[in-house]
């Protein structure tokens, strides 16, 4: 039925957000470049996020001969274009093609790393990553435990791109970085746009633990920004404040600090609501003091991920809020999230915690 | 070296029932020929010798060191039933001469992975009786610390003792890549069983390895019983050996350390000479149970393991080589065998003594240094423990 009325859809008269939403090539976020820039001197250029990426695997692939990269498609320069040129800039012997297996890529990932080598694996779509499970919950993230700490997998980097991209469906939309998040001993990073994409890329390629990095797909080429040339790192398990404000903190990542963003501006001029706004940008370990401070400043909390409610990593959060802010908190921490049923194909903009859904919700949260 | 052979015996070339090889020659030198059955191959125009010779120290060696296995299993089984190890446990008994055998092939910088069975591996490349006990009791001196257990043991160059069903299989593909990368001519032994065999991602490394030339042999030690299911039950081709496909592979007779041995040496030398992956099929036999949880007695008869160890026994058709082919004495045998019982003996009274490691050790090694994780929350109701590191990685 979608299809027919977006087949007409340049019949349709604006009848406002509904109409809005049934364009579905409409993006339901506005990318903001990052004001926040690391500290790096000497030259920056534009470059989108998949570039970005690139960049950051160029330098690492260039500093330590050890470095591997592969995944499917990834010596043609990947479906995202994130390993483009690389293969012809280091050989086929370090930057290659897999078969279509990636609970083998993951293995082959693992032994790679176990042997010292930096490894850095990618999944086409993290919507394809659980053939992958066994390997990344059970081989990678207790190597080390296991082992009394003789060996580990720590220089193994699994990168995916996840999240909704518009049309991405039951298979290319998901965010399962809830199911990681529940396991010591791998750390889970989301960059929300190029420089964090860079600085976290070659944090979790030095880092001597298992990191899976979750590319929000939908930034690869729509985020730009003025990105450093040289090598640098963003801190791990750190979260950035990108708004200060002392009446609601709103808490994303991802793609999603991009809808809350707007979400916040549009609140301070018709609401007059002052958010403070937090990427968490490391989902394990995250950045608990960071996040409870501005918790205790505001008393007002609002969570926001495109991942299902339930069991998603806003559970967590807000579990762990109340514990550290319980008398400082003025309202009930909310939770704007995707719904629990599987990522819809037609109903995605309906699925989305987006601007509106979260605009509703700071409304409600100051009110109470 | 004196050559001159003489005939001593004129057993029945093909009666492997008493014992799995037949002594056929004898050299002054104490290098003495046998032959073994014949081996089973897959894409392979030529495969391993089937006459194969061995001199005394090293006969005497396997001996030793399957005993010590055997041994070392009958003490795991023992202290399993006394609770003095906890969890899971699998024995290795029966299958010796795989891991003996194969070990006396590999170069010092050949790589070993396995899965569950890994007591005796971990002996053999390199880690102390005791040591390997005290992991299984849980106590300090164990390998890991108390921390993997039975399952969790690692030596240099052994990756461990892995717990998920062929899930170590990709990791020894990556390990052997590794070796080739460096350029180290070394390879890597990726061991499962007849039961992990029929696990997909297995399928996934034959393709890759093959496709990248990369320097493993896959090695399925097959026992008969995927936990208490037969191969022929669980598997739609039981000839392990041709489950490659496109990668060569060889039937070997797995209860005969000499065959395990000889099949190795051909096998390091194809994977290490740049043709890639090859694929090895132990046919040998598990005499307990899937687990100290499984009798190992309700899918097979008594009489059928009570055959096994009285005509195809890896240490008994051993010995019997080593005797009728006067390559040592009775005396000489026991004296080794005493050996073996009293240094198994004082590891197990270590591994029953040893302390424990201290309960802060919980939250140790989880990640590698980490400003992020000093505190590791949940462990004690509303406190918190360091996370800490203990020692250096070996394989960094």
């Amino acid at each position: 039925m979608i299809g027919t009325l977006s087949k007409f859809k340049s019949a349709l008269r604006p009848i406002g957000h509904v109409n809005k939403i049934l364009a579905r090539n409409v993006s339901h976020f506005t990318y903001q470049p990052d004001e926040k820039s690391p500290n790096v001197d000497g030259e920056r250029t534009k470059m989108n996020m998949f570039t970005a990426i690139n960049n950051a695997m160029d330098i690492a692939l260039a500093t330590d001969d050890s470095t591997l990269l592969f995944g499917e498609d990834v010596a043609f320069g990947g479906v995202f274009r994130c390993s483009l040129n690389l293969k012809d800039k280091y050989g086929a012997d370090r930057v290659f093609n897999t078969p279509l297996c990636e609970q083998g890529i993951a293995g082959f990932a693992i032994g790679v790393a176990a042997t010292g080598a930096k490894a850095i694996a990618e999944i086409q779509f993290a919507d394809y990553i659980f053939p992958a499970f066994d390997q990344i919950v059970n081989e990678a993230a207790k190597y080390r435990y296991r082992s009394g700490n003789m060996f580990d997998c720590g220089s193994l980097t699994i990168r995916a791109p996840f999240g909704a991209v518009g049309h991405g469906a039951l298979y290319h939309s998901q965010s399962p970085e809830a199911y990681f998040a529940h396991t010591p001993g791998l750390k889970v990073i989301v960059p929300r746009g190029p420089i964090k994409a860079k600085g976290l890329l070659l944090a979790a390629i030095n880092d001597k633990n298992p990191c899976i990095i979750l590319e929000p797909k939908t930034l690869y080429r729509s985020a730009v920004e003025e990105v450093p040339v040289a090598s640098y790192e963003c801190e791990l398990g750190k979260a950035d404040v990108l708004m200060n404000g002392n009446d609601v903190t709103l808490i994303g990542w991802g793609t999603q600090v991009h809808v809350l963003r707007e979400v916040a501006e549009r609140a301070k001029n018709e609401l007059k609501v002052k958010c403070e706004l937090i990427d968490l940008v490391s989902i394990l370990p995250w950045d608990r003091e960071t996040v409870c401070n501005s918790v205790k400043k505001t008393g007002r909390v609002i969570i926001a991920h495109e991942a299902p409610l339930t069991n998603g990593f806003g559970a967590e959060l807000a579990a762990s809020i109340q514990e550290d802010c319980f008398l400082h908190l003025e309202a009930p921490i909310a939770r704007v999230c995707g719904w629990d049923t599987p990522f819809p194909h037609v109903f995605e903009p309906f699925y989305l915690p987006d601007r509106l859904r979260c605009f509703e919700a700071i409304k409600k949260i100051v009110k109470y | 070296m004196l050559r001159k052979c003489f005939t001593i015996q004129s057993q029945n070339l093909f009666n492997n029932l008493k014992v799995s090889s037949t002594v056929t020659k004898k050299y002054f030198s104490s290098e003495v020929q046998f032959e073994t059955k014949d081996f089973k191959l897959h894409k392979l125009n030529d495969g391993p010798k089937t006459n194969v010779t061995v001199n005394r120290e090293d006969a005497l060696n396997y001996y030793r060191q399957m005993l010590s296995v055997r041994r070392l299993e009958a003490a795991s089984g023992a202290m399993y039933k006394e609770k003095q190890i906890r969890g899971f446990c699998h024995l290795y008994s029966g299958q010796e001469a795989c891991a003996v055998g194969m070990k006396a092939a590999l170069r010092p910088h050949d790589d070993v992975i396995t899965a569950y069975r890994c007591h005796g591996w971990t002996y053999l490349m390199g880690a102390s009786i005791a040591s390997v006990l005290c992991e299984l009791t849980g106590h300090i001196e164990g390998v890991s610390r108390g921390k993997g257990g039975s399952m969790h043991l690692y030596a240099p160059n052994f990756y461990g003792g892995n717990g998920i069903v062929g899930a170590q299989v990709p990791l020894g593909v990556g390990i052997g890549f590794a070796s080739k990368y460096k350029g180290t001519d070394g390879i890597c032994v990726a061991l499962y069983g007849d039961g992990a065999a029929n696990q997909g991602q297995i399928f996934e490394v034959y393709n890759m390895s093959k496709l990248w030339g990369t320097p493993v042999i896959f090695v399925c030690e097959n026992n008969g019983y995927g936990m208490g299911t037969s191969a022929e039950r669980a598997s739609a081709n039981i000839e392990y050996y041709t489950r490659g496909d496109f990668i060569p592979g060889i039937w070997v007779d797995g209860m005969d350390v000499l065959a395990v041995r000889e099949a190795t040496r051909f096998a390091v030398d194809h994977a290490a000479n740049g043709k890639g992956p090859i694929l090895l099929e132990m046919a040998t036999y598990r005499y307990s149970g899937h687990s100290m949880s499984d009798p190992g007695t309700s899918y097979r008869s008594r009489d059928e393991i009570q055959e096994v160890r009285q005509t195809r026994d890896p240490i008994t058709s051993l010995k019997e080589k080593i005797l009728t082919s006067g390559m040592a004495t009775e005396a000489e045998i026991k004296a080794i065998d005493t050996e073996v019982k009293k240094e198994v003996d004082e590891a197990t009274k270590k591994a029953r003594s040893d302390p424990g490691i201290k309960v802060e050790e919980l939250t140790y090694d989880i990640y590698a240094n980490d400003e992020n994780l000093k505190l590791v929350r949940n462990v004690i109701p509303n406190a918190e423990l360091p996370h800490k590191r203990f020692n250096t990685a070996r394989n960094l």
